[in-house]
């Protein structure tokens, strides 16, 4: 093939501005997904410096409960309530459900260890104890065969119809999936700026001891972060749910990979570093996809978390903070 | 005056917005015993951990020997001859005392890991030199890490005699130069006086030049040629004892501006 | 230079004082802790060689006690698939035990070992190199392979390197699942090469046919065979790690484990060991692989994910990290008991019940570790026997019998698990339609109470956490009889597994063999 054909072969599709834009939609909503579960890892981090390998099962868990909801209330096709309730529901009881599971898993398999002072590999081997266990179980209780949320179905298939704000044209399900998950932000960001609890985690996160011997309920704290972490990572599966149509119990540990890859490029500890991370690897997923090929986006997320950790392990937004010795 | 041995020249560094060190120039010179103080925060530790690699200097030159080792690795620059123990003590709890002292011995020894499994001649030689080094190391202390006590874990010891293995294990890499930060940390005065002869006899007997970080006047006092004292990084008296200890800045550095005012 | 000699090696005074007291810790954990301590005290007495040559002679014997017959054949398999396991568990302790990284990619070299034999002698490519050529170079690569993914890894700490490696496993088995169309970016034709992809790995059907071990004009071909070359490879790596751990080097990697950054000060090169200790693994593991492969005549890319390395993990971590012996023992163990005692109509499955002597005795086992002193331990394990059977008692006096029935209590219609399940149903009330596939109300009603159930342990704290013990570990054996012991060989042995991990990190963290670590906090 010579240059002109190589042109003319792009320059049919792909090379258009449209193409551009529908791209980075889909990665803008697909990064908002991995934002979402981001800064859960983000937050386990930045408090107790612990890779919570559970987390993309508390995600995987939180789908599965919307699919449940959804079921019960009719499924997408004849839902026996207005759609809008329908789907706050679904998000209600995935992060409540998703919420107390980071919870229970905390108190069972990280506290212990935190109180016997075990070694820093004993919770990470506890981690994944407790992931393979909730991916197993999934198996087990819903089969390894994918459910499907036929989102399509919603309001006969009007969830899934574009329009057009300026240059883009987005569906309404990728609006809604943004539109959510900004004010999920925003909502955290108010929480952890002006309430008591906010600023004990800030507190916490910055420095454990000096904390708890500021008067910090330092437990309370952390269990706090679990659930608001977990709660997020519910939301992020309901969402998996509606832009994926299907779950099974094999996409938390894909899609936890990928979220941690996400906390790690826009700096672990840092919330606002999670959300940036997530939107710079969904669009890099969405562009791999779209211009390169979809066997390779694995990979090319791991070339991205591997550059960062050898040349800013920092990350976009963390501060690189010395060890003192 | 021969070459100073350890030598420093315009130093500094810094972490984010903070100097921990500003110019600092800085010798040592061949078996002299040298104490650093200040009070905390004053950067004597940073100074330590920028001597032995752990930190590399924003600008300026650290030599030993003549031969600047600034950018080595911190395990080449203990193999040129720099030994430390740490602040917050820092022994490998799980393996046994004379196994702690052992294993500084890696750097002098060259079986590869095919010869130690082989059991080649080499290998077998150099265990049995690790080993009795080890033991000589060890007995500079009397009875108290002899016997049955080298095959207890290093956890099962008690502090004063933690502070002391690591003061073995330190020497057992043969080093030119010891770097003690802060030896008689958490002791009782009768420790304390025994801390205060070692490092006396570690000087006349090992023939070891030593840079030691202490607080405790009394340890400084009896073992100093020569006392530095840093404050905010920077290097504000230098001389004996008597001269630094008298010297203004030092005690306002130590008790503030209004002791000096009211002397 | 000259240094006082030891005058004495032994000190002469008497052994009193608090120094003494702490020295001696170690000889009081030994005589407390009832039987166990005892058993202990016993085993740290006995030569550890003398140990070692009674495990590889009683090894030696298990062939030899089996005759020719089809449950023979099937036994001696289990035990070449246990041995193999005991390589890779032997090889993942060099890492993790000795050197304290958690290589969570370990999986990939076993993969490397295994693909890398069946390319070099099978019809794949028409191959057919001998094993004493292919395995040493196999094994090379591997550990390479090894060494450069350490490379650019060396500067991590643990976290960030669990992390990586894990990424790098995946990455394997993606290559070897999608590696049967790989071309330049799908431009083959365009460059003018006369095939528009390669078939390099088989995809997702892996590489079948591949040549036994075979070297010199003998070729390995009978299970007894591959028992014992298995069996030495595992004698042979225990003996050169064991040389390895008592060397410099192991001295070195375990000051790596306790104190990075002391034992760079101590002049350890720290990044070089790091290095050294995942290669030395990955050959460990190719080894291993080339076997596995020779054994099963293929190469399959499900026999090198991230289930596996789970299941690798559980066996080192179960049987004590660092312990070289408690990587074989917990090996045998979780692949006899758990991989092979739970599946249902093997001899083994039926000697372990099903698995129920696995599940039951495991429950008891932490209960038994986990909760002191005696006396309420005693109060525990009364109360939940007693509470089973007081229900029993109360269903079988309120509802009807039958297997159409609500609550079916009737021993004699069931004869699942011989006289343990026998037992565990008298303890227990079990609807009708148990044991049958698609009856599964009451699992789910059982399982939704024991999640509220250990949800509010959460939330209390003393006797009332005990007391919510009793009718937790009552649903529990529910939840197991009425599903999870039908589909022991599906997830619920997987699901085990994990719950291994947990359990031992949280109640014993040095497993069975394992010495107890002190951490720098």
């Amino acid at each position: 093939m010579d240059a002109f054909q190589l042109v003319a072969y792009f320059q049919d599709f792909q090379l258009t501005w449209d193409y551009f834009l529908d791209q980075l939609v889909a990665g803008l909503t697909l990064g908002s997904l991995y934002g979402l579960i981001a800064i859960g890892y983000s937050m386990v981090y930045g408090i107790l410096k612990l890779l919570n390998f559970a987390h993309g099962e508390v995600f995987m868990i939180g789908s599965y409960i919307g699919f449940f909801v959804l079921t019960w209330l009719g499924g997408a096709a004849d839902p026996s309530l207005p759609i809008v309730v329908v789907i706050a529901l679904m998000f209600l009881a995935a992060m409540v459900g998703a919420g107390l599971l980071g919870v229970v898993i905390e108190r069972f398999a990280y506290r212990p260890l935190r109180e016997k002072r075990a070694s820093r590999i004993a919770p990470l081997i506890s981690a994944l104890g407790v992931s393979f266990f909730l991916q197993q179980l999934a198996v087990l209780l819903f089969g390894s065969a994918p459910k499907q949320y036929d989102a399509f179905s919603f309001d006969s298939g009007s969830f899934f119809t574009s329009i057009t704000i300026g240059p883009f044209e987005i569906q309404y399900m990728q609006l809604f999936v943004i539109t959510t998950t900004v004010c999920l932000m925003v909502a955290l960001t108010i929480f952890i700026a002006r309430t008591q609890v906010g600023r004990a985690m800030r507190a916490t996160s910055f420095d454990l001891e000096a904390a708890s011997m500021m008067g910090i309920d330092v437990d309370r704290v952390i269990v706090v972060t679990f659930l608001i972490g977990s709660a997020l990572a519910g939301a992020a599966g309901v969402m998996n749910g509606l832009i994926f149509q299907n779950v099974d119990p094999y996409v938390g540990f894909q899609v936890g990979l990928i979220a941690f890859t996400a906390a790690v490029v826009g700096g672990i500890g840092s919330i606002p570093g999670a959300m940036a991370g997530g939107l710079a690897i969904g669009i890099g997923r969405a562009f791999s996809v779209g211009y390169v090929s979809s066997s390779y986006q694995d990979v090319i997320v791991f070339v991205i978390l591997i550059a960062f950790l050898l040349l800013r392990p920092s990350g976009l937004f963390g501060t690189p903070v010395p060890q003192k010795v | 005056m021969t070459a100073p041995l350890l030598e420093l020249r315009g130093v500094n560094k810094a972490f984010g917005g903070l100097q921990c060190i500003l110019d600092l120039d800085f010798e040592v010179g061949e078996n002299e015993i040298v104490s650093v103080i200040g009070p905390n925060g004053a950067g004597k530790t940073t100074l330590f951990n920028l001597v032995t690699g752990i930190y590399a200097p924003d600008s300026g030159d650290i030599r030993l020997d003549g031969e600047s080792i600034v950018g080595l690795a911190p395990h080449k620059i203990t193999n040129r001859g720099v030994a430390r123990t740490f602040q917050t003590l820092r022994l490998f709890l799980n393996m046994s005392v004379k196994e702690n002292v052992m294993a500084a011995t890696y750097g002098g020894t060259r079986a590869s890991l095919a010869e130690s499994i082989l059991r080649l001649p080499r290998a077998r030689r150099e265990e049995r030199e690790s080993r009795e080094l080890a033991e000589q190391k060890l007995s500079f202390f009397g009875q108290r890490l002899m016997g049955y006590r080298w095959n207890q874990p290093a956890y099962s010891l008690s502090y004063a005699n933690r502070r002391r293995l690591e003061i073995a294990r330190a020497t057992a890499t043969n080093p030119r130069i010891l770097l003690l930060d802060e030896p008689a940390a958490g002791m009782n005065p009768v420790e304390t006086h025994e801390i205060t002869e070692l490092i006396s006899q570690l000087r006349e007997e090992g023939g070891y030049t030593i840079l030691v970080i202490e607080h405790d006047m009394h340890v400084v006092e009896g073992i100093s040629d020569r006392v530095i004292a840093l404050d905010h990084g920077v290097k504000i008296a230098e001389g004996t004892y008597e001269q630094v200890a008298t010297n203004t800045r030092v005690v306002e550095a130590y008790l503030g501006t209004a002791a000096t005012e009211r002397k | 230079m000259s240094e006082t000699p030891p005058t004495q090696p032994e000190p002469t005074g008497p052994r009193i004082g608090a120094d003494e007291w702490v020295a001696r810790s170690d000889e009081r954990a030994e005589t407390r802790g009832g039987i166990s301590g005892r058993v202990r005290a016993w085993y740290e007495r006995v030569p550890k060689p003398a140990v070692f040559a009674v495990a590889v002679a009683a090894g030696a014997l298990v062939p030899l006690l089996t005759a020719q017959t089809e449950n023979d054949i099937y036994f001696l398999r289990v035990g070449t698939v246990a041995l193999v396991f005991a390589l890779l568990a032997l090889g993942l302790n060099v890492a993790v035990g000795f050197a304290g990284l958690l290589d969570l990619g370990y999986i990939a070299y076993y993969g490397i070992g295994a693909y890398g034999y069946a390319m070099l002698s099978s019809d794949k490519f028409g191959l057919h190199w001998e094993a004493w050529l292919v395995i040493p170079l196999v094994v090379a690569v591997s550990a390479l392979v090894g060494l450069l993914l350490a490379l650019p890894s060396r500067r991590l700490v643990g976290d960030y390197l669990a992390i990586v490696t894990l990424f790098f496993g995946q990455i394997f088995y993606i290559i070897a699942t999608q590696g049967y169309r790989v071309s330049f970016l799908g431009l083959n034709k365009d460059l003018g090469l006369d095939r528009a992809n390669w078939d390099l790995t088989g995809g997702p059907n892996g590489i079948a046919n591949v040549d036994r071990l075979g070297a010199f004009g003998l070729t390995a071909s009978s299970e007894r065979a591959y028992f014992y070359i298995t069996l030495v490879a595992v004698v042979l790596v225990f003996a050169v790690l064991t040389l390895a751990n008592r060397s410099r080097t192991g001295r070195a990697w375990r000051a790596l484990h306790d104190d990075p950054l002391a034992a760079q000060a101590m002049s350890v090169p720290v990044n070089w060991l790091k290095l050294l200790a995942v290669g030395l693994g990955a050959a460990v593991a190719a080894l291993a692989g080339t076997i596995n492969a020779a054994l099963l005549q293929g190469a399959f890319p499900d026999d090198y994910n991230t289930q596996v390395l789970i299941i690798i993990y559980a066996m080192v971590v179960l049987g004590g990290a660092g312990s070289l012996a408690g990587a074989v023992l917990g090996a045998v163990l979780v692949s006899v008991f758990m991989l092979e005692g739970l599946r249902p109509q093997t001899p083994i499955g039926d000697l372990t019940g099903n698995g129920r002597w696995v599940f039951y005795g495991a429950i008891l086992l932490v209960l038994v570790t986990t909760i002191r002193p005696w006396r309420r331990l005693a109060a525990i394990l009364g109360g939940i026997a007693a509470f089973g059977v007081v229900v029993h008692a109360i269903v079988a006096a309120t509802t009807e019998r039958g297997t159409d029935g609500l609550l079916n209590t009737a021993p004699d219609t069931f004869e699942e698990g011989g006289p343990l399940g026998w037992l565990i149903r008298q303890w227990l009330a079990l609807p009708g339609g148990t044991y049958e596939v698609g009856s599964r109300t009451w699992f789910n009603v059982a399982l939704v109470g024991l999640i509220a159930l250990v949800l509010c342990m959460t939330l209390v704290k003393g006797w009332m956490r005990d007391a919510l013990i009793i009718p937790a570990v009552w649903l529990a054996g529910f939840v197991w009889e009425t599903r999870l012991v039908l589909e022991a060989s599906g997830p619920t042995r997987l699901l085990l597994l994990g719950v291994i991990l947990v359990v031992v990190m949280v109640a014993r963290p040095q497993g069975i063999l394992g010495r107890p670590r002190v951490e720098i906090v």
